[in-house]
């Protein structure tokens, strides 16, 4: 038992608990804080994993602007009764299904998991050189890097992403 | 390059990310309300960027010695990563905006009541 160990294990469990709590919630306020706490655990697993760079933008703009996003509609259509906002849970008869559904995909998943990582080859030991803005930064603006493409389309998707809001959110153009 | 050895084997980081991944199905299947369900959806988008993240850690443990020549290879989960992060910020924006004018419509976001394209 050492000490990596013992953080992850503390972070799994903050993330799985938090994770359940946002799914019982009837709240949707408190279901995003339980989503914030499950993202800041994840942050704090990235920088364990040596990705540095991603944890700092995984709290800049996961927890920072798409949950600020997230509360701010919250508020913004909490226009009528406190009632119209409150989430009921669907019937119990559904809940079990989707407890059925979600058990029969998580063994699938573990199966895959166990019955490729038992046939994997073995490599060199892990370097421990954590990964900053500036290694990120080559990968991504080299003029070799197979990531620049990417960026280009992934930079128009958001303007496209950008301009539809404002013709789906705006009353009159 | 000296090497350490993982002090948390992969398929810890695997099956942590696989249990969200369920959390967020099951929570998309039982909620109701869509911003809930959006969160539900990042839960998930959260949980492959933990496996990607996972996976390009722990790339050079699993191709064979040599395999990979460049340094940048290493990187590769991590870029995906920041894609999925960009157009996970997209799906929010629009999605919230489709929200905001059903309720400006109908002054109701329940997914059950939401059926204009019922055939």
């Amino acid at each position: 038992m050492n000490g990596q160990l013992i953080l992850f294990a503390l972070l799994a469990i903050v993330a799985v608990v938090c994770g359940i709590m946002m799914v019982v919630q009837e709240n949707p306020v408190r279901s995003a804080l339980n989503l914030v706490m499950v993202l800041f655990s994840i942050a704090i697993l990235f920088l364990t994993l040596n990705a540095a760079f991603i944890a700092a933008i995984q709290i800049i703009v996961y927890a920072g602007a798409i949950m600020v996003l997230f509360v701010f509609v919250i508020m913004l259509l909490n226009m009528g009764s406190g009632e119209q906002l409150v989430d009921r849970l669907r019937p119990l008869g559904l809940r079990w299904v989707s407890a059925v559904i979600a058990l029969v995909l998580g063994l699938i998943i573990s199966w895959a998991i166990t019955g490729n990582l038992r046939s994997a080859p073995a490599g060199t030991t892990l370097s421990p050189a954590l990964v900053g803005p500036r290694e990120i930064g080559l990968s991504l603006y080299a003029a070799n890097s197979v990531w620049l493409f990417p960026f280009e389309i992934v930079s128009i998707l958001l303007l496209v992403a950008a301009i539809g809001a404002v013709m789906l959110a705006k009353r009159r153009i | 390059m000296h090497g350490i050895q993982p002090g948390v084997p992969l398929g810890y980081y695997l099956t942590l990310s696989a249990v969200l991944f369920v959390i967020g199905v099951a929570g998309v299947i039982v909620k109701r309300n869509p911003i809930v369900i959006f969160m539900c959806v990042e839960l998930m988008l959260n949980a492959v960027n933990l496996t990607l993240v996972a996976f390009s850690r722990y790339q050079s443990t699993l191709t064979p010695a040599g395999t990979l020549t460049s340094p940048q290879h290493y990187l590769d989960g991590q870029m995906m990563v920041i894609f999925v992060m960009a157009v996970a910020a997209a799906e929010v924006s629009v999605g919230l905006g489709i929200l905001v004018s059903i309720f400006r419509q109908r002054t109701s976001i329940s997914v059950d009541e939401i059926d204009l394209m019922r055939g």
